[in-house]
Order: C-alpha cells, then sequence, then structure tokens
C-alpha cells in the first residue's frame, strides 16, 4: 500500500492499541501522524474528511470519549487506550431525519456534520444552556445554508423524544 | 423524491478522490512563482536533496502546445520564460511520500527577474474584452432627464470554499490516459488534455469523482490540475495523484472577478426611469479564462429587472497581474445587481422616494422590453413576487417598529432592505446552440434505464432530479432509473455543469432522450411504467448483445433570437425572477451586523423538487451573507494573504438566521418539467438587501462590500453619524 | 516523548530543553502537514496525566487542573453560577469540537495576545502554579506576561495548576470581538471584574500581551464619570496599543474598546469603590 504519511522511520514509530468503533485496534504510528491521517489513509476509514487542516471546518470530526473533536488536531499517539467513534460505527437508521430534511448536498463537510449532530443527540440537555446553532458552529457547509441541517437536528431530538424544539 | 444519494453521503461511503484507494501511486504537488511578474532568470534546486528520486516536470515536458485550452489560448500549463502571476506553476514534482514531496517543493527556488506589475485594476489599461449595450438614446435622455442620480459601487473577490477541496488523479490504462477527480465540467478537462498533450480524444478518457462542492470554482481550473497530474503520470509511467491542501487551494486557484460599476441614471421626479447610463468594469486577473463570458453576464444583468427606453451599458475586463479569477455561482450577475440595487435604494433616498414604491413603478411588466430589447412576456407578475416578500417578511410593519427601536435604543439599530433582482438560466445568447449538448437514456436488459450525461452532482441534486424526470417520462419508479457516472468513455457531452442550465436545459434532453428510447422499442408517446419496462426487456430478447439507446440534442426553443455583434435580442431563454428581504441589527459598540431575518421569494417556474430547491436558495442565501459581510480577499502582490479558514471567514451556523424561502410558480414551457434555472439566483440579492438594509438601520451609506465592522465604523464617523448616536448615554 | 507521570514528565523536561508539552494539540498542530520543521521537534505528550485533568473546589479556590478543558468547566454547574466569565470565555473559544479538548493551561503557555481563556483568569486573579524538578512556583497571571510571546515559564516548568480565589464580585462581564460568533479569533477581549479586592480591567487583542489595564482601573476606582467613549482614549493610551494587522485595524481596536468599556459599565462609572 502506498505511503500516504510521513516517511516511516521505524526507530520513531509507536505501537498503540486503542478502541475504535466498539472494538480493539492494534497499530503503528508515526509519531507525526495526526488521527486523520491514521484513520483515513492507514485504516482506510475515509469516512472522515480534511476540508482545512486547521481545526476551523470540522469535516474532520470524530468522537474522542464520546466528545466531538477535529481529529486533525489530534496526534495519533494521544488516543492510545482511549475511545474513538468515527462516521462508519453510525446506524444508518439514525439517520432518515436527515435524509427527509435536506442535510446534506454535496456531502463533503457531512460526515463531520453528522458526527457533531449525533453528540447533540446523545445530550439533549445541553439544549437548556445551548441552541443548536451554537452546537452546530464547528461545522462549516457552504452547500445548505445551515437550515438543512439545524431542521435536521431539532427533528432527529423531536423523534426520540429529547429536547425541546429550538433551533 | 429525496436525495437519491443523501444516504451514502450521510453514512460517509461516498468516495470522493482523495478516498479512492490506488496503488503505487506518486503524490504530486506544483512549484510556483513567488512574483507576480517577470522573467525567470534561474530555477535551483537545493542540495541535500536526492532528486533522482523524484519526479520533475517543467514545460519541456509537454507534448503539445504549452497552452491550457478555454475561451483563448493564452494561459500556459507550466510558464516557461515569464511569470504573470503569485503561484503561476512552474514545476511538478512527484514522489511516493507525500512529506517527501512537500518538503522537495520548499527545497526549489523559482528566481524571478521582476518587472512592474499591475494590480490595481481600476486603473489598468490592458483590457481583455470590450462589450457595449445599448438601447434609445441614453446621452440625449440623460441630458433631458428633471434628476440624474449617479454611484459608483464596489464589490470584492470571493473564494469558493468547497469543502471539499481540488484534486485530480491521473493513470494509464493501456495507451488510454484516466483522468479522475473532482470537476464541474469532464469534456473541458478532455478538451485542455487532448490539446496540450496532443493526445486523440479516444486516448483521453476523464471521469468525474463525486464532487464535494464547485460552486463555479471547478469549472475550469481543474484542466490546470488534471495537466499536472496527467504530465506527472506520463512521465513517470505510476499513476499519480495530485490533492491540494486548503491554503494552496485558496491561494491558488480562481475567485469571483472584483468589480467597480458606475451608475449614472436619469429619473422623473416621481421616480419612473428614463435613462440608465452603466459603466461596468471587472479585473481579469493574468490570464483571460472565462473573463468575457463573466463581462456578458454582469453587463446583461446590470441594469435590473426594470423598464427603460434608454440604456447603455459600457463594461470592460481588464488584465492585472493577480491570480486570474474566474467562475463563481452567479457569474457577474451578483456583482452588477448589487450595484444596481444599491443605487435603487440611493436613488430613492435622495429623491425622498420610497424603496418599495420607486420598484413598483419601475419592475417589468408584460410586454415591455429589458436593455438588450428582449421582450419580457413570460405571465410572470414581478410586483406579485416583490408583493409576497414584502407580506412573509412584516416588511412594512418591521420598519415601523425599527423606527421605534432605534429611537429607543442606547447601542442596537435594526433596518430592513429589499432587492429585486432577475437571473437568465443557461448559456447567453447563441450559447446553448453552439454548446449543441447531447445527452443519451439508455434501455438495460433488465428492463431499467440508465441516463447518460456529463452534467455532474455537486450538491445541487442533478441525480435526484433527472431520476425524477425520466422516471416521471416514462412512468417508472425511481428504482428503475440509474445516472451513469459521468465517463466521456461512456457519456455524450451534455455541456458543462454551469450556468443554472442543469435542470431546466440538460433536463429538457433528459425528457426527450427518454422519448426517444420509449420509440426506439416500439412504444408510442402514451406508453407509461410496465409497459415501457417490458418493451425495453422484450427488445433485448430480440436483439441479443444489442444498445437500445434514446438520444437527443439541443434544440434551440422557437422564438429566440439574439444578435452577438451588437448584443441584442433575447439574452436568455428564461429569467427567473426574485425579491429578496433582509432584517439586520447593527451593533453600534463594534459595528458588527447580524442578519436577524431573511426572506427569499422567487419565481422560477415549476418546483420540481422543493427540498432540493429550497436547499439551493437557502445555500445561496448564506454564501451572499457571507460575500456582503465577512468574506474579504487580503491581497499581496496580487495573491490571498489571507488563505486560511481562519482569516477567510464563511458564515457558521450560528451567523445566519433560518433563511425563509418561498416559490411562486409559473411554469417555463420551455424547460423540463417546466422549471427554469435556479442555481445562481439566490446569490444576486442577498448583499444589496443587506447593505440596503444596514443603510437604513444606521444612516450610512456603504457604497462596497464586504462591509465589515471596520469598514462601516469608517463610514460612520465619516458621517458623524455614529458618533452622535453610539457615543453618548441615552 | 510518553511520560507516564507528573514527575517523569519534569524528567523529561528538565532533561531536553528544547521539548514542547503537548495537551489538546489544538495550537500544536494546526496546520501540521505543511509545518515541516514543527515535525522534527520534540513533543511531551501530557494527555495520559489523569492527575492533571480534574479541577477541585477548596473554601477559598477554585483550581482549574494543568489539563482542565473549556468543555469541563462549562459543564461544572458550581462553576457557571461562581465564576461566570470562565463559561462565557469558554463557550467563545472556537465551537465545541476546540472546547473539547483545548485546555485552559495550553491557552496561557501558548501566550497568544488574542487568547479567549487568559483575559478572564487574569480578571479573577488567577494565580499559574508551575512545576519543574527545581521544585513549584506560583506567579500570579497578571505577572506572567513579559513581552510578545514571552512568559514567566521556563522550559522545564509546566502549569500543574490555575488557582483562583473564590470572591464575591459586585459586577463581572465578557466581551468577546470577532468577525463572527463563534470560530473567531478576537480582534478585542474584554474581561472586568469588581470584587472586595478591587476593580480588573483586562485586554486581549490589543497589545503584545493580555494585560490589566491600570489606568482604566483607576478611572473606576477614583469613580471618573466618562461623557462618552472619547474619554477613555487617554487611558486607553496608556494601557494597550492596539495595530493594523490582518485581522482588524487599530482605530477600530481602540473604538470599540472604549465604547464596550462605557456602555458596559455605564452604571458603575462615577462610582467611587
Amino acid at each position: 500500500m502506498s505511503d500516504h504519511s510521513a516517511i516511516r522511520n521505524p526507530q520513531s514509530a509507536i505501537s498503540m492499541t486503542f478502541t475504535l468503533n466498539g472494538s480493539p485496534v492494534s497499530v503503528e504510528i508515526d509519531p507525526v501522524d495526526r488521527l486523520l491521517d491514521t484513520l483515513r489513509y492507514q485504516l482506510a476509514l475515509t469516512g472522515t474528511k480534511e476540508g482545512c487542516g486547521e481545526g476551523e471546518c470540522g469535516a474532520c470530526t470524530v468522537h474522542l470519549d464520546g466528545l466531538p473533536v477535529n481529529s486533525c488536531l489530534v496526534p495519533s499517539y494521544q488516543v492510545r487506550g482511549h475511545r474513538v467513534d468515527t462516521i462508519e460505527s453510525l446506524d444508518p437508521r439514525a439517520l432518515e431525519p436527515f435524509e427527509r430534511c435536506g442535510a446534506t448536498q454535496c456531502g463533503a463537510c457531512t460526515p463531520g456534520v453528522v458526527m457533531t449532530a449525533w453528540w447533540i443527540g446523545q445530550h439533549a440537555d445541553l439544549l437548556r444552556t445551548h441552541t443548536i446553532r451554537e452546537l452546530m458552529a464547528g461545522n462549516l457547509c457552504r452547500c445548505t445554508g445551515y437550515d438543512g441541517i439545524v431542521d435536521s437536528v431539532a427533528e432527529a431530538l423531536r423523534e426520540t423524544g429529547g429536547g425541546r424544539r429550538e433551533t | 423524491m429525496q436525495r437519491r444519494e443523501a444516504l451514502t453521503k450521510l453514512t460517509g461511503r461516498e468516495r470522493y478522490v482523495d478516498d479512492l484507494p490506488l496503488e503505487g501511486f506518486l503524490w504530486g504537488m506544483t512549484v510556483r512563482s513567488p512574483a507576480p511578474r517577470g522573467r525567470i532568470a534561474a530555477i535551483r534546486f537545493a542540495k541535500g536533496v536526492d532528486w533522482s528520486q523524484f519526479v520533475v516536470v517543467d514545460h519541456r515536458d509537454i507534448p503539445g502546445p504549452n497552452v491550457v485550452a478555454l475561451i483563448e489560448q493564452d494561459q500556459p500549463v507550466l510558464a516557461a520564460d515569464v511569470v504573470r502571476h503569485v503561484h503561476e506553476p512552474v514545476l511538478l514534482l512527484a514522489h511516493p511520500s507525500r512529506d517527501a514531496v512537500r518538503r522537495a517543493v520548499r527545497s526549489v527556488e523559482i528566481v524571478v527577474a521582476p518587472e512592474p506589475a499591475t494590480l490595481d485594476f481600476r486603473v489598468s489599461p490592458d483590457v481583455l474584452k470590450h462589450l457595449k449595450i445599448e438601447k434609445g438614446d441614453v446621452a440625449r435622455a440623460l441630458a433631458q432627464a428633471p434628476v440624474v442620480v449617479s454611484g459608483t459601487y464596489e464589490t470584492g473577490a470571493q473564494e469558493h470554499v468547497y469543502l471539499e477541496t481540488q484534486g485530480m488523479i491521473a493513470y494509464l490504462e493501456g495507451d488510454v490516459l484516466v483522468v479522475k477527480g473532482s470537476m464541474q465540467c469532464p469534456y473541458y478537462v478532455v478538451k485542455a488534455l487532448q490539446h496540450a498533450l496532443a493526445r486523440d480524444e479516444s486516448k483521453v478518457r476523464v471521469i468525474q469523482t463525486p464532487t464535494g462542492g464547485g460552486f463555479g470554482g471547478k469549472e475550469e481550473f481543474p484542466s490546470h490540475i488534471a495537466l499536472h497530474a496527467a504530465l506527472l503520470g506520463l512521465k513517470s509511467g505510476r499513476p499519480v495523484k495530485v490533492i491540494y491542501d486548503r491554503g494552496e487551494d485558496m491561494a491558488a486557484t480562481t475567485k469571483r472577478h472584483p468589480a467597480l460599476v458606475r451608475h449614472r441614471t436619469g429619473l422623473t421626479r416621481d421616480g419612473r426611469l428614463l435613462a440608465q447610463d452603466i459603466e461596468v468594469v471587472i479585473d481579469g486577473g493574468a490570464y483571460v479564462t472565462l473573463s468575457p463570458v463573466v463581462l456578458s453576464r454582469a453587463i446583461i444583468h446590470a441594469a435590473g429587472p426594470y423598464a427603460c427606453d434608454h440604456v447603455r451599458i459600457v463594461g470592460r475586463a481588464v488584465f492585472t497581474n493577480a491570480v486570474p479569477f474566474g467562475a463563481f455561482r452567479g457569474f457577474g450577475a451578483p456583482q452588477t445587481q448589487f450595484a444596481g440595487e444599491r443605487h435603487m435604494d440611493v436613488i430613492a433616498q435622495t429623491l425622498a422616494l420610497d424603496a418599495v414604491e420607486l420598484r413598483r413603478t419601475n419592475l417589468l411588466r408584460e410586454g415591455q422590453t429589458t436593455a438588450t430589447g428582449q421582450v419580457i412576456s413570460d405571465g410572470t407578475d414581478r410586483v406579485a413576487v416583490m408583493e409576497r416578500a414584502l407580506e412573509l417578511s412584516g416588511y412594512r410593519v418591521k420598519q415601523r417598529d425599527h423606527a421605534t427601536f432605534n429611537a429607543t435604543q442606547a447601542t442596537l439599530r435594526r433596518g430592513i432592505g429589499l432587492a429585486t433582482f432577475y437571473h437568465g438560466a443557461g448559456f447567453t445568447g447563441g450559447g446553448e446552440v453552439a454548446l449543441k449538448s447531447r445527452l443519451r437514456v439508455a434501455g438495460l436488459p433488465d428492463g431499467r434505464v440508465e441516463v447518460l450525461s456529463a452534467s455532474i452532482e455537486m450538491g445541487q441534486g442533478t441525480l435526484t432530479v433527472f431520476t425524477e424526470l425520466a422516471a416521471a417520462r416514462l412512468g417508472l419508479a425511481p428504482e428503475d432509473v440509474t445516472i451513469a457516472e459521468a465517463d466521456t468513455a461512456r457519456v455524450p457531452n451534455s455541456g458543462p455543469t454551469v450556468a443554472s442550465r442543469t435542470t431546466m436545459i440538460v433536463g429538457g434532453l433528459v425528457e426527450r432522450a427518454a422519448d426517444d428510447l420509449r420509440r426506439r422499442a416500439g412504444l408510442d408517446d402514451a406508453a407509461q411504467g410496465d409497459a415501457v419496462k417490458q418493451a425495453i426487456r422484450r427488445w433485448h430478447r430480440d436483439h441479443a448483445g444489442g444498445t437500445l439507446v434514446g438520444e437527443a440534442t439541443y434544440e434551440k426553443p422557437p422564438g429566440i433570437e439574439w444578435d452577438d455583434t451588437t448584443y441584442r435580442g433575447d439574452a436568455y431563454g428564461a429569467f427567473a425572477w426574485a425579491a429578496y428581504t433582509a432584517e439586520v441589527e447593527v451593533d453600534l459598540r463594534t459595528c458588527a451586523t447580524r442578519v436577524i431575518d431573511f426572506v427569499a421569494v422567487q419565481e422560477v417556474g415549476n418546483v420540481l423538487n422543493p427540498t432540493l430547491a429550497r436547499g439551493q436558495v437557502q445555500g445561496g442565501v448564506v454564501q451572499g451573507i457571507g460575500w456582503a459581510l465577512m468574506e474579504e480577499c487580503k491581497w499581496r502582490d496580487g495573491a490571498m494573504a489571507n488563505n486560511q479558514l481562519t482569516n477567510y471567514l464563511i458564515p457558521t451556523s450560528d451567523d445566519v438566521p433560518s433563511i425563509r424561502v418561498a416559490f411562486l410558480e409559473n411554469p417555463y414551457a420551455h424547460g423540463a418539467g417546466g422549471a427554469k434555472g435556479l442555481g445562481e439566483l439566490p446569490i444576486d440579492g442577498p448583499a444589496p438587501a443587506i447593505v440596503n438594509a444596514v443603510a437604513r438601520a444606521t444612516g450610512a451609506d456603504p457604497r462596497a462590500i464586504p462591509v465589515t465592522p471596520e469598514r462601516l465604523m469608517e463610514l460612520l464617523e465619516i458621517a458623524d453619524l455614529g458618533l452622535r448616536i453610539a457615543d453618548s448615554a441615552p | 516523548m510518553l511520560p507516564g507521570s507528573v514527575p517523569e514528565a519534569l524528567e523529561l523536561l528538565a532533561s531536553d530543553r528544547a521539548a514542547i508539552p503537548i495537551a489538546g494539540g489544538t495550537d500544536v498542530l494546526v496546520h501540521w502537514p505543511i509545518r515541516l520543521e514543527a515535525h522534527d521537534r520534540t513533543y511531551v505528550d501530557l494527555s495520559p496525566l489523569d492527575a492533571l485533568r480534574p479541577l477541585s473546589w477548596t473554601a477559598d479556590e477554585l483550581v482549574l487542573g494543568g489539563l482542565t478543558t473549556y468543555w469541563d468547566v462549562i459543564q461544572e454547574r458550581r462553576a457557571r453560577d461562581e465564576f461566570p466569565l470562565l463559561a462565557a470565555a469558554a463557550r467563545q473559544v472556537g465551537a465545541i469540537q476546540i472546547q473539547a479538548r483545548g485546555t485552559w493551561a495550553g491557552n496561557i503557555v501558548n501566550a497568544s495576545p488574542a487568547a479567549d481563556g487568559v483575559p478572564v483568569l487574569m480578571a479573577y486573579d488567577a494565580t499559574v502554579v508551575l512545576e519543574s524538578r527545581r521544585g513549584r512556583e506560583e506567579v500570579p497571571l497578571d505577572c506572567f506576561y513579559s513581552g510578545y510571546k514571552e512568559m514567566q515559564r521556563r522550559s522545564d516548568q509546566l502549569v500543574v495548576a490555575i488557582r483562583i480565589p473564590r470572591r464575591r464580585y459586585s459586577f463581572q462581564v465578557f466581551e468577546k470581538v470577532g468577525a463572527r460568533r463563534a470560530q473567531a479569533i478576537a480582534k478585542v477581549g474584554l474581561a472586568v471584574t469588581h470584587s472586595e479586592a478591587g476593580w480588573r480591567v483586562v485586554a486581549a487583542s490589543v497589545a503584545p500581551t493580555i494585560r490589566r489595564c491600570r489606568a482604566l482601573e483607576r478611572l473606576l476606582e477614583t469613580g471618573f464619570g466618562p461623557q462618552g467613549p472619547d474619554d477613555l482614549f487617554p487611558a486607553i493610551s496608556q494601557d494597550v496599543a492596539p495595530i493594523d494587522d490582518i485581522r482588524s485595524t487599530a482605530s477600530y481596536r481602540r473604538r470599540v474598546m472604549a465604547r464596550l468599556l462605557f456602555h458596559g459599565l455605564r452604571e458603575q462609572w462615577g462610582r467611587r469603590a
């Protein structure tokens, strides 16, 4: 397989194990690898996207120990012993409101959007102190104008009975 | 019908070019000019790098002409002796390790003997295109007009920020060069590859991969990257992948043309337009690219959706040594309509007229003509479109409420602004005829049908709309329709995915090709559903191994006449019409503007898919909000200095309100399913509506966008209003 | 370098003066693939040092750990109640993805003049607790910065805690002016508090360092009553020195600061402490 990341230096390679989408995974990584690189190029989980490399756009959002983070800003070695969940672990049935409400157009921001939205759905009590728009502000979208995304999150929350009607 | 590929995208299974598995490939990168203008004096490769490990390509490796074929043949693939803009490609490098090639790019020095660069388009003498529209006698009408109002308006460049950066893969399959990647126009790429690589069409195959946003930014630019990847691939004999980093993408690729627009308008005292004299200048950057066509659309839309007997619009696109500007949603119309609609409010203010009544007086009525003499007789009540926007937004009530609010608030000001505008769908004038778009619908052995076209999906809904059109035409279920991958080895040239033409025009070809398929399957035109499927299956049983294909080629609708030499006649088969309102709140402490409500009303023929159509409007409006308030390109030597998402800001979900959308429907007879083009219209209106609202709210008079807090504060200081309002305790 | 404990981390920092501690990575990893020179440096991974993560309460203090994140504080109800500016600032740092990883200590040692966490910590009279092999050192945050990106931290020291005294605040406000509502670097940041310890006025993005504005504090202490924002310009000029940069202009920053202070403290001006 072609080398997508830095020139491998066997002396600096780090062996690590972490829980990925619920299962233990062992990999050898280079210290310069970002979690985004390890996921996309080493583990061939290309659902997580790179949009900016600077933690602005959120296209690379994954869950690290249950919190949404930008995987472009996480050194791979930091996930050893921790839990990482990516878009690939999502139950597609949970996505029906997103299909219906027009949450996706070109799809480039979508996995990141869905990861953040999924997390909001699991913490509906956040809507007592935050709006959906504020919680989604770390996921840039250039196609939808955000209504499709916000409506989808609100709809998903309504259906699971969590959270008040709030955009 | 819901977006057919939605679940694939929502689950992350959609594979964009950088997601595709690829064996044994090299990463390709570009070495670029550091100077805006000059002669290449030397190219120095640093010592300490084993250059034998790298594939190195320069202009001498180009088999054919060193030209990226587009309208003109002026832009080189790789600079040979001279450079004309910062970031102009000079060399290409490839290596199996992405890190190594990144380091290598830093280790090549392009030494340029600099020459003076032209960086201010307002004073550039180098015209790349002149165009003029004339109707009546503007000079006389202006001289006789009771009132003349002048104004000068400016719009800045805009960066597309598609969430998927540009990228291409190139490899050889036998003696066929295959190029795959993110693009809007597979056949533009074919043409560019054929030309510069001196290859026959049969030896070039271009495949569009799922494209993560385009907005025009992937109309012409992908040809460059395709050529870069191909040259590296041909030289190395290995597959090559080129993926732009965000910073490189923002700095080195095309942006919306900056524009300067001057209006001199003659009116009666009660606000009826008598004469419109308009000058348009746009910055083309260092090469021609698509500037002539952007200029064309800009001037055609410059006079707005109004009736006026005497119009003169003079436009020029000029060369500078900026990174070349290119297609961006709206394609010149947002620039001139910002100017025109802001000018309408300036006129209203100057003549103490109501901005709504001014528009009501002048909006085109049935039978009246545009600046090019096109008779508008589509049956749309443009005043009703405006009235609906006023009604939905609560415009009049809000105006009254704002007056109270502004009088009692210490530091907040609110205002509501209006823009009425239009957008012609499809290529201008004879453009669609020249494209000769073709499309096929094949009947498959199992009875399903396959739509074959070069019109791509980039989020705007092509896959879904073509499915719906084919299914509706033949009475099939959506599952019985498949859309072929946009692979030039298989699909005909249905034209580029631009100009809001895909549903209206190419969709029409889907319908007609479906009809043709039905006939070839031996059915009459009324056959639907199972009868169609059975007939297709039967045909295949009777013609084992054969191909059953319906075809359609573009035919100009009757009654459209355009003269390209005089720039008169029917510029477009159909115009879509719109009225948008923006309500803003300005915090005088920071002069930051928030859009707190936005209503978008438009007439776009029949709305084929409400969810998709609404999404297009909302997306375009938010791009317009960004362009009006926060998207600013900061230039150094004609290149973008703020080429990061931290310092080129696009709206987040928390920066915009819910965009309220309404459609008035008036079927367009010559558009697929009665539809008109929709994709670009929504970005023409937001900027002037917002700036008009800001003017209302604060008393400032912005004439340029973006209206950043810094600019607004300056305007208010100059007007001395801000000091009196913000700086005293109530 | 992957230390298993705080003492081990301190050993590593002492032995390699060029080693860089890394916590959430939200500063260090920005643009990582194109910052090739950063790849060759040595990093000390603090993330497994669980002892540094929790925040704790004593009778007199809220103590943030060396690895306490913005999100940790947003979630902590008592912190929201007693130190509302912490949550207010934390919510305006980037967005949730950044808040989940960014640490208060990291914000302090990144020493950006536009930092989001530092102004509110400084307005709450926070003290930075530094550990090294040579022992513990405590530096008040308002004495921590000596110049642009220069601070009272030796390269062998680690921030292990941030101590915030518990006080009764009669007034507290935080304003961050960015180019948009989220994911924005501050053009002007202001944190203002009043307690029995007096007034604290802290400004960000208007000087090479984040700092207390002593001239402005004196105006508040002495009951100065401005007629308009312009009356604050002399004190502002003494306290800060805004510049033109890619994000904004000096003139804008100065005016915004004056207006935020004038209007935000409307009830406070003209009252003696």
